[in-house]
């Protein structure tokens, strides 16, 4: 039997913003337990919520970079439930006149384009934190009412595969706006996945099972890729797949039953009182659309075509907005594009990993990463000087005054050189007849004995030249 | 002191004056409650020491002439949260819980330097229209102490008719300031639906419920509403339309005169009893004898509002009223032994009934396949009794009608028969679920006990009712009616 | 006339609620709400095909807060208000059902 998979995401993102979505409290992490609340936070009688418009505006970003139609007429919802981190035993979210609806984004897997469709998105209120214990749990509330936005996928994705690559599409188109992080692994952006198989040609989709404790795109997929897997065996053996909800085993890689779910949950929406409704102006979606960011895929297609990048570098460079920024600096300032990537992926990532620090964190500028990649350039330094000026560049200090400070200048005048190579070559009559009678290795001698004398700093390209010039003649 | 017969300006003059201190006048008031508030339970709080040093700090600083509301005390509805002061909304549920933040209208009438003495009774969480439905007291109608003072401001209501203060503040999200008005013979306002910030008014239905004053006269109400009214960053819903010196208008020169009227057959029909019909109908010969016209005009869909409104109130009430849930105020039950228990524990113990069947009510007209049916369907019907205001307030300046269709009911006639308790309110209503403004004010007697008539009006053009009720009230003698209860008299 | 509502669906509304009855207030309770939803069901004769539904009469529309942090300062007074509070958290009971995360 042949099986198809549907799947869907419903991803959390987490906004960077300075207040909460209806409560001036600061959205900040770190601080004391319920530090950052107050009378609305807490759900007090008599509080009413009041809507933050950065909150807003961002829902409407983010609905531009995923091609998504911006509702006008749009308004918030109450999903109605008790739970000790969610103190007014109401969300505050939007239900049936999301912000955005009808997006895609445009995935690559294997070398196969493919779009993949975004229902829609709402911009609703997160709830606080319960951390239990033995006989209690404890209800810190700092993070109820920090700003979020879910983006659900239309039941497109068809492979575990797909789902990766839609996240790190919907991750990537995100991060580049700038209204959030996108970390799965500090909680900022969080996935909600169900999946169902049925056999090829069924017009009826399968009964899907929702997992949890996928805490990273990689369980993501290896979670799917386990549930395809077992319900298609399911199936197979004639049983039928049950709905329920199950966890990811991040040792095992298995899935394991949480529990059955029996109906829907009942959530009672309705429009929230509270809040009068939103009319968003053309004006307003103009104005977010002229300051938005270049998005990844347009800037890997510059760098392709423009700037003769391989996919590969390019797909790298645009990881994160700063990666790509920062290159894009770099080549305003005349950077070589390719050596400019290079250092990006190569140096820099490794400095950034051993820092365990995003760029924006480091002291490393465009200015000075460039002014080092043109030193290397214009023959100013050797790449084997350059791993000491880089070790400077990270430090901010400025290459070319690090270079001129330390005598770093590689010598390329051949009037200078001449007279070292002619030395050289009186003091080693002996490599000359070497190299004439075809031991090539006697070149290398030379060299090194060129470049003793100048304590490294001839610069080996011109010092090849004139060697080969002087030992031919 | 008896001040039984003084408004708010004579007040104010009195003391500017320096005739009595404010911090004499308070303790009057002290004393006035502390006599006659046995009879009449009308306070679940009073904050004697709170008053009293407020009073002395005004007093010296020196009450201004442009202070009109300076060093005179008024009382709040218990709905209204108040910073330290304990805030109970009638309910068992939040018996000992003291706020930490004061409602948006405590702090315009402490800026106005106006004295909160107490906290006064109510249906548990505004939820009645005989304030029966108190946990903790019944009050009493000052005119008859059998009779309830209506609900579910019933405690604010019965605190000015009974002379214990000239001025306190209700709420109403189905009639909870008009009808208990009515029933003491005194004036109360229902604002335009975002002319007052709900910011600590503790929701019953949000897109319903609005604070307004009750006082002893129209003018003394006008003066109140421009204190308490007017645009709050922390009520997204309340107006920022300007708001106007409503006492200003109010003088001799005050007239309705060419003004149209609208008199719905539908507020004079079957169970409106004939004392109170025969009450407006002399209303309305009053107003055309002052130059006005009166129309009779349909309010077609008067009838379902009753029906409306409980759908929709109850539905924003059990959603609203979730989160007490016994874990970060108020009441907790004993002897829970998980969180399951703490939730219905704490609200099966801490909610009385009527706010329970609210609640059931609420929940049910939300829930997975009554949604449309019930919710909807309501509030489409909601835009259809709109659209019956709007259309006769096209070309009336307001409307006339009665308040409730009977004088005040008799303690316990009706507290068993919610259908009937319900019915009570099919006057108020329908201008809660359209959002206009309602001044209830007296209007005759019988048997003893007064009758109120209610003037709607086209939305933030409270002005107009104002000026109507003022014309009323100087060409009628109603107002000047006491009751021969109280520690006043 | 048929029950509009039920001693069963009673009870699942009690659940949604976080309310218990005893039988005895089930007995009073369900006539009650059967009533009531009766009246409810009057609202059947208004034609309201065409019509929006109202769910608010403000005069506000597009009010909203600028994104400025501001701590208000009322975590102590907050957790003081707490039946139960240990170190700056809220405690509650154990929560039996682990479904939720």
């Amino acid at each position: 039997m042949n099986f198809e998979t549907t799947i869907g995401l419903e991803v959390h993102v987490e906004l960077k913003t300075h207040s909460k979505i209806f409560s001036p409290s600061p959205v900040e992490f770190g601080v004391k337990p319920n530090a950052n609340t107050n009378v609305i936070d807490w759900g007090y009688p008599g509080v009413l919520p009041t809507t933050n418009k950065g909150v807003v505006a961002d829902g409407i970003i983010a609905a531009l970079a995923l091609h998504a139609q911006v509702e006008q007429h749009t308004h918030f919802d109450r999903k109605n439930y008790f739970y000790p981190d969610n103190p007014k035993a109401y969300q505050i979210t939007q239900a049936d006149k999301p912000i955005a609806h009808d997006g895609w984004v445009e995935v690559d897997v294997d070398g196969v384009k493919k779009k993949i469709g975004i229902e829609e998105m709402h911009i609703e209120e997160d709830a606080g934190k319960n951390t239990h214990e033995r006989d209690h749990s404890y209800v810190d509330l700092n993070r109820q009412g920090t700003p979020l936005i879910e983006i659900v996928s239309k039941p497109d994705i068809a492979s575990p595969a797909e789902a990766y690559a839609y996240l790190e599409a919907l991750r990537q188109r995100i991060q580049f706006t700038g209204i959030s992080d996108v970390k799965m692994e500090e909680g900022s952006m969080r996935v909600d996945v169900n999946i169902s198989v049925r056999p090829v040609g069924q017009e009826k989709f399968g009964t899907k099972t929702e997992l949890k404790n996928l805490n990273s795109f990689t369980y993501v997929k290896r979670g799917l890729e386990y549930e395809e897997k077992r319900q298609q065996q399911v199936l197979m053996s004639g049983g039928s797949v049950r709905q329920e909800t199950r966890r990811f085993d991040e040792k095992t890689g298995e899935t394991i039953l949480m529990r059955v779910k029996e109906g829907s949950d009942d959530y009672r929406y309705f429009p929230e009182p509270d809040l009068p409704a939103l009319n968003i102006s053309d004006d307003w979606i103009k104005e977010l659309n002229d300051a938005m960011p270049e998005m990844p895929g347009k800037r890997r297609d510059r760098y392709v075509n423009e700037l003769g990048l391989t996919d590969y570098d390019a797909m790298v460079i645009t990881q994160t907005k700063e990666m790509s920024d920062f290159f894009d600096s770099m080549v305003a300032l005349k950077a070589d594009p390719k050596m400019a990537a290079n250092y990006l992926q190569g140096d820099v990532n490794a400095y950034l990993n051993d820092q365990q620090a995003d760029l924006s964190a480091t002291k490393l500028t465009p200015a000075n990463l460039a002014g080092m990649i043109n030193l290397i350039s214009d023959g100013t330094i050797s790449t084997k000087m350059a791993k000491k000026v880089f070790k400077a560049v990270t430090q901010g200090e400025e290459p070319k005054a690090f270079v001129e400070k330390h005598g770093l200048v590689q010598l390329s005048d051949p009037a200078k050189l001449q007279p070292i190579i002619d030395d050289v070559l009186d003091q080693n009559p002996q490599s000359i007849e070497d190299f004439n009678n075809g031991k090539d290795r006697a070149v290398g001698y030379l060299v090194g004995q060129i470049m003793k004398q100048t304590h490294g700093q001839a610069n080996p390209k011109v010092v090849n030249q004139l060697l080969m010039a002087a030992l031919k003649h | 002191m008896n001040y039984f017969k003084q408004d708010l300006a004579s007040l104010h003059a009195d003391l500017v004056a320096k005739k009595y201190s404010a911090k004499e006048l308070t303790q009057a008031t002290l004393d006035n409650i502390q006599a006659t508030d046995p009879e009449i339970n009308a306070f679940l709080h009073v904050n004697a020491d709170e008053a009293l040093a407020q009073a002395e700090k005004i007093d010296q600083a020196g009450i201004a002439d442009d202070q009109p509301l300076a060093g005179i005390p008024m009382a709040l509805k218990d709905n209204l949260v108040t910073k330290n002061i304990p805030t109970t909304a009638a309910s068992k549920i939040l018996a000992n819980f003291k706020p930490v933040y004061d409602a948006t209208v405590v702090e315009k009438l402490a800026h106005a330097n106006m004295i909160s003495v107490g906290k006064t009774n109510l249906d548990e969480f505004a939820m009645g229209s005989s304030t029966e439905n108190s946990a903790f007291k019944t009050t009493k109608n000052a005119w008859d102490h059998t009779k309830v003072p209506g609900g579910s401001s019933g405690g604010s209501a019965a605190a000015v008719a009974a002379g214990m203060v000239p001025a306190s503040l209700g709420s109403d999200t189905g009639g909870s300031i008009r009808q208990p008005a009515a029933f003491n013979g005194v004036v109360g306002m229902k604002p335009t639906y975002g002319r007052v910030s709900r910011w600590g008014l503790i929701a019953f239905a949000s897109s319903l419920d609005q604070i307004g004053p009750m006082t002893r006269s129209v003018k003394d109400n006008a003066m109140m509403l421009s204190a308490i009214a007017g645009h709050d960053d922390h009520d997204l819903t309340s107006s920022d339309k300007a708001v106007p010196n409503f006492a200003a208008d109010l003088n001799a020169a005050t007239s309705v005169k060419g003004m149209r009227i609208g008199l719905p057959k539908e507020f004079l029909a079957e169970g409106v009893s004939d004392d109170v019909k025969n009450a407006i109908l002399a209303a309305a010969d009053t107003y055309r004898k002052l130059g006005a016209t009166v129309d009779e005009v349909s309010l077609p869909h008067n009838q379902y509002g009753v029906a409306a409104y409980y759908i929709i109130a109850s539905s924003e009430a059990s959603s609203n009223l979730q989160r007490f849930d016994g874990i970060r105020y108020g009441f907790r039950a004993d002897d829970v032994k998980n969180l399951e228990d703490v939730y219905v524990k704490s609200r099966s113990e801490g909610f009385g009934d009527e706010v329970k069947r609210r609640i059931m009510l609420g929940t049910f007209s939300l829930s997975a396949g009554f949604y449309d049916a019930y919710f909807v369907k309501a509030a489409k019907v909601r835009t259809v009794i709109l659209n019956d205001f709007k259309a006769i307030l096209k070309d009336h300046d307001f409307i006339l009608g009665p308040v409730a269709p009977t004088t005040a009911f008799g303690i316990g006639a009706k507290i068993s028969d919610p259908v009937t308790m319900y019915m009570n309110d099919i006057l108020t209503i329908p201008v809660n679920l359209a959002g206009l403004p309602g001044l209830s004010l007296p209007a005759g007697f019988s048997n003893g006990l007064p009758i109120g008539m209610q003037l709607i009006g086209r939305p933030f053009d409270e002005s107009t009712l104002y000026k109507a009720g003022y014309a009323f009230e100087q060409n009628t003698a109603f107002h000047q009616e006491i009751p021969t209860l109280g520690g006043q008299n | 006339m048929a029950n509009r509502i039920d001693r069963d669906q009673v009870k699942h509304v009690a659940e949604l609620a976080k309310l218990e009855f005893t039988n005895n207030q089930l007995d009073a309770l369900t006539p009650q709400l059967d009533e009531i939803i009766g009246l409810f069901e009057s609202l059947s004769e208004v034609d309201t095909s065409n019509v929006e539904a109202t769910s608010n009469v403000t005069d506000q529309i597009n009010v909203m807060r600028e994104d400025v942090a501001d701590n208000w300062g009322q975590s102590e007074a907050l957790l003081k208000n707490a039946p139960e509070a240990q170190d700056g958290y809220i405690m509650v009971p154990t929560i039996i059902d682990e479904s939720e995360d």
